[in-house]
């Protein structure tokens, strides 16, 4: 398989004031022709500085990085030919009707909704009853469809979307994914960032992103697998008082809130559960759920945190 | 070029689709010539007057029957006695006030001599100097009338003549300001903040992502509003023509070139600012405070750049306002040409092959 995207060594530094920030701290990783890759982490973690230089609009300060076979310092105007771009906060033109929206963007890449109807035929078809629509009146699930099929009108050879469902509700963004799977069966590479744990197990492989570092690339059961520790989750009619217990305790090891239940583990891997649901109910926790579970993806984000 | 012309289209939808700014940006020339023509005026007319008239004769009914006559003037109120004059004032009745003394035309026939008051209310003193200069006009030309029939032994007058604007019209001075100043605003506000607009959407992140040449969006850009700035210009010299009686005397041809000429640099200095400035605030901001004062204030259009300190003058001349606010002012109202204004249309045009090249090498092929 041959590389869409090589990133060597990177760095990226600003100015701010007097201290300088480091965006990116030593970047590398390659993404496959195809591969659908991800960027996973939280706001801040350098991941919008990191599709700025791989989108040819910012310049590492050290290091070097490949687009489509193409260096991006020297070769910046022909891999905007080549690449499509949908940025964290693009928000279209709100006064342009969806049309327009489309043909602005296709002309701007000198090509016609007409010649590459094919390849936005899927999304389009649901934004197309809209069409004369200005796109401001939009929901925010079909402004994400339009803002992709802007970046797909050209059919670029690698599509580079900066947290494409940010802000959009769960069954759009289900729907997104489910575009984006079907945009990589065209043989188009898709490099993606999201700060939705969940969404990492859509993608082929993922870079787990912290701090303007990567933390870890793997699939995402490769990363799930390196989640050694027995993992519960625990629930009760107080959930605020359980954690504050839990984390008290000395055989806890980590204890982290996610939505309904609490993720715990414990220091000693071969502890048994029943001490610790005994330990509980002599607190008081009433309506107490204690279940082993698989890791998540968010899981192994918190534990690599933590190291 | 389909590219290029589908972005100038895509301009044109963003300025016609936002109503409200376009009815402001049609509307304000229009408006700001009616109001300066009309309301903000410094001419003085149909003043309120009193007079006291002691003598009551010949002479002075003549004098107060031509103060009548005069559109400057309005006389509100016939005076008895010194006492009524100071009451009068101290409402605000009155702003001058003609003291005739007794046996007024007696002691002009007589002695060659005779005085009139003329009383003025000089809280605004520019006000008061008018309307006693108005006044003593009317009265020299009663005396002169008087001299073709008489002889005055030694009388000296002056004559004057207003050169260009012989009624002295106020007019004649701001037609050429405004023009100026909306060109100024339409042109750099606009067209900074419709660039900074792109950048706060994050659009221009695509923009600057794909192939397009930057030149390209440059002039895309600026198309729209040199359009608008064109249609502003015309709406603002047929107003001053049929409204406001100010002739075009040199070439309309010319006229329209030096306008041209002054949109285009102020749509570089505008993107200029676009390059500086991140936020539409910003944008809005610098162009009011940094083009918009030093247009009203250093184009010798509110005051006279004479007046000012050297180093105001000095700073004066870095305005294209100030130049092209002398071009029109000699082609339009003095009739000149080319030959009289081809320094000042240089210097305009040095300004904008600057502004242009600055702009263009700071508009960035990158974010940063």
């Amino acid at each position: 398989m041959s590389t869409a995207v090589k990133v060597e060594h990177v760095f990226k530094t600003f100015q701010s004031g007097k201290t300088q920030i480091e965006a990116l701290k030593d970047i590398s990783f390659d993404v496959s022709k195809g591969e659908l890759f991800g960027l996973i982490g939280p706001d801040g973690a350098g991941k919008t500085t990191l599709f700025r230089i791989l989108t040819t609009l910012m310049i590492a300060n050290k290091g070097n990085a490949w687009v489509d076979g193409l260096e991006v310092m020297g070769d910046y105007k022909e891999i905007r030919k080549r690449v499509g771009y949908m940025p964290g906060r693009f928000s279209l033109y709100q006064d342009l009707t969806v049309e327009e929206n489309l043909s602005f963007f296709a002309t701007l890449f000198n090509t016609s909704l007409e010649e590459n109807y094919d390849l936005v035929k899927d999304i389009y078809v649901q934004i197309e009853p809209f069409k004369t629509r200005r796109a401001g009146a939009l929901s925010g699930g079909m402004k994400q469809k339009l803002a992709l099929s802007c970046a797909l009108i050209h059919s670029p050879n690698v599509l580079f979307l900066d947290e494409p469902t940010t802000g959009v509700d769960a069954v759009s963004r289900q729907e997104f994914w489910e575009l984006l799977r079907k945009l990589q069966l065209q043989g188009i590479t898709i490099v993606v960032s999201t700060p939705y744990m969940d969404e990492a197990s859509l993608c082929d492989r993922v870079a787990l992103m912290q701090d303007g570092k990567i933390m870890d690339i793997d699939s995402p059961k490769g990363i799930t697998g390196k989640f050694k520790k027995p993992l519960w989750a625990m629930s009760s009619a107080d959930m605020y008082k359980l954690m504050h217990d839990l984390r008290a305790d000395e055989r806890i090891d980590t204890c982290y809130p996610f939505g309904q239940h609490h993720h715990i583990t414990f220091k000693d891997d071969h502890q048994e559960v029943n001490p610790i649901e005994n330990f509980l109910i002599d607190k008081g926790h009433k309506g107490l759920s204690i279940e082993k579970i698989e890791p998540t993806i968010e899981d192994c984000f918190m534990e690599l945190m933590n190291r | 070029m389909k590219q290029f012309l589908y972005f100038i289209r895509k301009e044109f939808y963003h300025l016609l689709r936002d109503r409200r700014t376009l009815f402001i940006l049609f509307g304000m020339p229009v408006t700001q010539i009616l109001i300066f023509g009309f309301a903000l005026t410094n001419e003085v007319k149909n003043s309120r007057i009193a007079i006291l008239d002691n003598s009551k004769d010949e002479a002075t009914k003549t004098i107060i029957h031509q103060l009548e006559a005069s559109r400057y003037f309005d006389i509100v109120e016939y005076l008895h006695s010194y006492a009524e004059l100071e009451p009068t004032f101290q409402e605000g009745k009155i702003r001058l006030a003609v003291v005739f003394p007794e046996q007024f035309q007696a002691s002009l026939l007589h002695t060659n001599a005779a005085p009139i008051q003329l009383i003025a209310d000089a809280t605004d003193p520019n006000v008061a100097n008018t309307l006693t200069n108005y006044a003593s006009a009317i009265i020299m030309d009663y005396q002169s009338a008087m001299k073709e029939t008489q002889d005055f032994p030694y009388t000296i007058t002056t004559e004057l003549r207003m050169l260009y604007n012989p009624q002295l019209k106020g007019s004649y001075n701001f037609v050429p300001g405004v023009m100026a100043m909306v060109l100024m605003l339409v042109g750099a506000m606009m067209t900074s903040i419709s660039i900074v607009r792109e950048k706060e959407l994050g659009t221009m992140e695509v923009i600057l992502a794909s192939p397009i040449v930057p030149i390209n969006v440059i002039i895309a850009k600026m198309v729209p509003y040199l359009l608008l700035s064109m249609v502003n210009i015309a709406s603002i010299l047929l107003l001053s023509v049929f409204v406001l009686d100010v002739p075009i005397n040199g070439s309309l041809s010319l006229l329209v070139f030096e306008c041209f000429l002054f949109t285009l640099t102020a749509l570089a200095l505008g993107l200029l600012i676009s390059s500086i400035s991140d936020s539409q605030q910003v944008a809005m901001l610098v162009s009011l405070m940094g083009l918009f004062l030093p247009t009203i204030m250093f184009s010798g259009f509110m005051f006279p750049v004479e007046n000012m300190p050297i180093p105001l003058q000095v700073l004066s001349n870095l305005v294209p306002a100030k130049w092209f606010y002398y071009i029109v002012k000699d082609v339009m109202i003095k009739g000149t040409g080319l030959e009289t204004v081809w320094k000042e249309t240089l210097i305009l045009f040095g300004m904008l092959i600057f502004l242009l090249t600055i702009s263009i090498k700071k508009f960035k092929v990158r974010l940063e």
